[in-house]
C-alpha cells in the first residue's frame, strides 16, 4: 500500500513525458493544417494542374530551364492550349508571391529553400537599392 | 546437297562482288546527297558578330554608357577590390587590345587610347574546349557562346583558356554589391565565371544587345555575319577592319574599325 504514492506518481510522469509534444504543440499554437495559401485573383489557372504543381513544380521549373537556357526555346504551350513566356521571376512569380506562397509551403514541409533564389531575384527585393 | 570447295570459293567471290559492288554504287551516286544532309545539319542559321568604330566610340571621352546598359541589364556587381572586378564590357588601352598590331613609332597617345572590349564569341572557343562540365557552349543556330549559370562549377579553367580575359570570377557574393537589381535577369552566386552572351535574352526577343541600343553614338553595329546583306557584313565588305589576336585560330566574331 506504501507504494502506491510512487506508483502514480511515476506513471503521472510517465503520461506527462510521453504527451509532452502534444502539450508543446498547443502551447506554441501549431497545428497540422497546411498553410492557408493565397491564390491569385487575376488568374484561375495555373500552367498545369494544381494537383501536377502540387507534386511536380521542381521538374516543371528544371524542364523550363533546361528549354529556356539550353535550347533558347522560351514559349511553354500549357495542358489547355496557352501559352506562357517559361519565366520564374516573369511568369510564375508575375502570380505568386515568393514570401506567401513558395516559402510559407516549403517551411510548413520543412523543405529547405531551394537555391533558385540564390540567383532569380524576387521582385518584391528589388526595390531596394546599394548606396 | 554437296558442295565442293572450289564451288564454295567461287559462290563467296560472286557474293562479295555484289555486296562491295553495291556499296561502291551508292558511294559514287552519294557525295552531294551526303554533303547537303551534313551541311544543313551542320551549317549555322545565323552567325552573330559586331563591329566596333573605335573613332566613333572616343567622341565623347567620358561616355559609359554601354557599360552603364550592360551593367544594368544583367545585375553585375560593383565590386570596392579593383581584382575582384566583374565585367562584361570594358575599355583596355589599344595597345593591350591590339597587342600583335603596333607599329613601330606609333604615337604614344594613340597607343592608350581606350578601347572597347567584350568576348569575341569565337567560332572556334577555347573556353568551350576546356569547360568540363558544358557550362559554356558554342550555340550551333546563331554563334553565341553561352553560358549556363546552373552548371558552373567554378573551376576557372575557362578564364585561363580565354586569351582575352572575357570572363570574370564571382570571388563574392554578388548580390549585395549590384547597384540597382533587375528582377528581369538573374544574379550569379559566388564561385561562379560570368561573361558576355550577347544579350540572349534580348536577342530571343528580336531586339539587339543592350550596348549596343544604349550607345549615344551609334558606334557599335550588330548583326548576322551569314547575311551579306546585312548592315554589319556591309561595312565588313567596304573596310579595313581588325580583330583581337586572329593568329591563334579562335576566329573572333567582334571586327574593329580603327
Amino acid at each position: 500500500m506504501r507504494e502506491r504514492l510512487w506508483i502514480g506518481a511515476g506513471l503521472a510522469l510517465f503520461v506527462i513525458l510521453v504527451t509532452y509534444p502534444v502539450w508543446h504543440a498547443l502551447q506554441a499554437h501549431s497545428s497540422t493544417k497546411g498553410p492557408n495559401l493565397v491564390f491569385p485573383a487575376r488568374e484561375k489557372e495555373c500552367v498545369a494542374p494544381t494537383s501536377f504543381m502540387k507534386t511536380s513544380h521542381m521538374k516543371l521549373l528544371v524542364d523550363w530551364r533546361e528549354s529556356v537556357v539550353r535550347n533558347d526555346r522560351h514559349t511553354y504551350v500549357a495542358f489547355n492550349g496557352k501559352t506562357y513566356d517559361m519565366s520564374l521571376t516573369g511568369t510564375c512569380l508575375r502570380c505568386h508571391d515568393k514570401r506567401q506562397f513558395c516559402d510559407r509551403c516549403h517551411t510548413y514541409a520543412g523543405i529547405e529553400t531551394p537555391f533558385c533564389w540564390d540567383c532569380h531575384v524576387d521582385p518584391s527585393l528589388a526595390q531596394r537599392s546599394v548606396p | 546437297m554437296k558442295i565442293t570447295r572450289k564451288e564454295f570459293l567461287r559462290l563467296a567471290a560472286a557474293g562479295w562482288v555484289v555486296v562491295s559492288g553495291r556499296h561502291l554504287l551508292a558511294l559514287l551516286d552519294s557525295p552531294d546527297k551526303g554533303s547537303t544532309a551534313e551541311g544543313t545539319a551542320a551549317s549555322p542559321r545565323k552567325r552573330w558578330g559586331m563591329v566596333i568604330d573605335t573613332k566613333k566610340c572616343r567622341k565623347d571621352e567620358g561616355c559609359t554608357s554601354c557599360e552603364e546598359a550592360c551593367d544594368k541589364a544583367h545585375n553585375i556587381p560593383a565590386f570596392k577590390n579593383p581584382a575582384h572586378e566583374i565585367e562584361w564590357i570594358w575599355r583596355e588601352p589599344f595597345r593591350k587590345v591590339f597587342s600583335a598590331d603596333q607599329t613601330p613609332y606609333m604615337e604614344e597617345s594613340l597607343l592608350d587610347l581606350p578601347t572597347l572590349v567584350l568576348c569575341n564569341h569565337c567560332d572556334n572557343p577555347p573556353c568551350v574546349r576546356v569547360c568540363p562540365t558544358g557550362a559554356t557552349w558554342k550555340r550551333e543556330e546563331d554563334g553565341v557562346v553561352m553560358m549556363d549559370w546552373h552548371r558552373c562549377i567554378g573551376c576557372r579553367y575557362c578564364m585561363a583558356a580565354c586569351p582575352y580575359g572575357s570572363r570574370s570570377f564571382n570571388w563574392e557574393d554578388p548580390r549585395p554589391a549590384i547597384r540597382e537589381l533587375n528582377p528581369g535577369f538573374p544574379t550569379r552566386t559566388k564561385g561562379v565565371v560570368e561573361k558576355c552572351t550577347f544579350c540572349t535574352e534580348r536577342l530571343a526577343k528580336g531586339q539587339a544587345p543592350a550596348c549596343v541600343e544604349a550607345c549615344p553614338e551609334k558606334s557599335m553595329t550588330f548583326g548576322d555575319l551569314i547575311n551579306p546583306l546585312s548592315e554589319v557584313r556591309q561595312i565588313l565588305g567596304s573596310r579595313y577592319v581588325l580583330r583581337r589576336k586572329p593568329e591563334l585560330g579562335t576566329g573572333p566574331n567582334v571586327y574593329y574599325l580603327i
